[in-house]
């Protein structure tokens, strides 16, 4: 089984693969605490079906690079969502789902008036929302992309990491102690809406949540300090993109949904911890 | 000279104010307590004042070293941080963030650590906020709020959710703080309690009702009632 490993992994593609799903991992378990802290894990999975949109009509306008328009795109929505938040005239929840499922439509519809050229078109759909293959096939400037992006954001993360925990526990609080929340809250948005473009590639639209949300509530079953559920986070994220990304390698089962299926495993372990660590406390 | 002065102010929001016409200052060794039921304004005044709402019209000033948008602020507890992992340390440091920079210096954790002692709660430093009791978490948020200000405290219903022995306690605490010479600014329902500790009352219903001291409050609104009685 070693050898099978070591053999795909002289291949570039598989190396690169590697390297970018375990980044996007770690960006998203990281961002994933704030989002599920702040409650707001359901604008992750509207803004990965807005990516959707996007990814359709890249494909639709041809372009060299979908993240072109992907990333533009799903950064402003990002910030009128997170901005516009309790403002709106429609209820907030209902108005992301009309968008949400409004884009998703649309999406499907671009793929199937423009197909793209050479594509079957329910293959490149399946693409877009399950990320099957489009993980090993990634240039290496798209690589390149992906890493100074993940440590950007890696490192506004940590920059930033005393505010974050200030706005996410009590925002008015926050901005009563002289922080400016609005600032933050946009650069959030922007990073929330990067981190998202970014894993379309790795697990596609529709299992992106999965990578915000299972490894903050995992760590939280755990840990009770702040500190530790981030960390713990980021190990979790990334344990699992790598468990995923190598168990389908070697048995070919679909990338995506393999990374969750770990994700999933892992958060019904931390439960099971949490409740060993409870019963002995209690 | 006083620490908060509020002259002619309307507070609301878009334009719209809920409460209006509200003069009032607090300086040092004061305890104002602003009553009023609920949808008076008062939490409207508060935020008003606390800078998360621009004001409608009117003013508000800080003096004293006080800088702007740095006061004391306990507010109620919000649902999302019934669940939340921190522990108390992170809570009680995160009110020194406007004054230090990106990274906590050992100036920053040497606060902390004086409030949570202040506080009685340097046991618990290590242990979850969520996992406190109602009284031990109100005093992590107002070790929080000392490490922010210690010369004024701006408390939004400080016995909300809290039994009555620790309601007691709560209050008990505040008044050593305003011993101490913190100037106390709180926003209570309880107005029996507002009566016995504090020393200045402003009753609220859109408009100021009654402001000055709890003895005229006193003799205007509950001697006359019980004589009539």
């Amino acid at each position: 089984m070693l050898e099978t490993l070591l053999h795909y992994l002289s291949f570039p593609f598989v190396r690169y693969a590697l390297i970018v799903g375990v980044l996007i991992a770690l960006c998203s378990s990281l961002l994933g605490v704030v989002l599920v802290l702040k409650r707001l894990s359901y604008i992750g999975d509207s803004l990965s079906h807005i990516a959707f949109g996007a990814m359709a009509a890249a494909t639709a306008l041809n372009l060299s690079d979908n993240l072109l328009l992907v990333l533009p795109v799903t950064i402003v929505v990002s910030i009128l969502i997170l901005y516009s938040g309790g403002r709106t005239k429609i209820q907030g929840d209902a108005a992301l789902a009309m968008l949400s499922v409004g884009s998703l439509a649309v999406g499907y519809m671009l793929f199937n008036l423009f197909p793209p050229k050479g594509g079957n078109v329910s293959g490149d759909v399946c693409t877009t929302l399950f990320g099957s293959t489009s993980i090993l096939t990634l240039t290496k400037e798209e690589v390149w992309l992906s890493v100074i992006l993940s440590a950007a954001v890696v490192i506004l993360f940590v920059i930033f990491y005393h505010r974050i925990f200030s706005l996410t526990f009590d925002e008015d609080f926050a901005r009563a102690t002289g922080m400016r929340t609005g600032l933050y809250q946009l650069g959030m948005a922007a990073v929330v809406a990067t981190v998202i473009s970014l894993a379309m590639n790795l697990v596609g639209s529709l299992l992106i949540s999965a990578l915000l949300v299972f490894p903050a509530l995992s760590s939280m079953r755990v840990f009770h300090s702040f500190k530790k559920v981030v960390i713990c986070s980021a190990i979790f994220g990334v344990s699992a993109a790598l468990l995923g990304l190598l168990v389908s390698i070697l048995v070919g089962t679909p990338v995506g949904a393999t990374i969750v299926a770990a994700d999933m495993a892992g958060f019904f372990l931390f439960g099971l911890i949490g409740l060993f660590k409870k019963g002995r406390t209690a | 000279m006083a620490l908060l002065t509020v002259q002619n102010l309307s507070a609301g929001y878009e334009g719209k104010p809920v409460a209006s016409g509200i003069s009032f200052s607090v300086s040092s060794g004061d305890y104002l307590t602003i009553v009023g039921e609920n949808g008076s304004g008062k939490t409207t005044l508060m935020k008003t004042v606390l800078g998360l709402l621009p004001p409608v019209s009117g003013k508000v000033e800080l003096g004293d070293g006080l800088r702007k948008n740095r006061i004391g602020y306990v507010p109620q507890q919000t649902a999302g941080q019934k669940g939340f992992p921190a522990s108390v340390l992170e809570v009680v440091l995160s009110g020194c963030l406007g004054k230090s920079g990106l990274f906590y210096s050992k100036k920053e954790k040497d606060l902390a650590t004086k409030q949570m002692r202040r506080m009685e709660i340097l046991p618990l430093q290590n242990r979850a906020y969520r996992e406190l009791s109602g009284g031990q978490q109100k005093r992590a948020l107002l070790a929080r709020a000392l490490c922010a200000a210690d010369s004024m405290l701006l408390l939004d219903e400080p016995a909300a959710g809290l039994d009555p022995v620790v309601t007691q306690e709560m209050y008990e605490v505040i008044q050593s703080l305003n011993r101490e010479g913190v100037a106390i600014v709180m926003i209570s329902h309880d107005i029996q309690a507002a009566l016995i500790y504090s020393k200045t009352i402003l009753h609220l219903a859109e408009k100021p009702l009654y402001y000055g001291d709890v003895f005229g409050y006193k003799r205007e609104y509950f001697l006359e009632g019980e004589q009539h009685a």
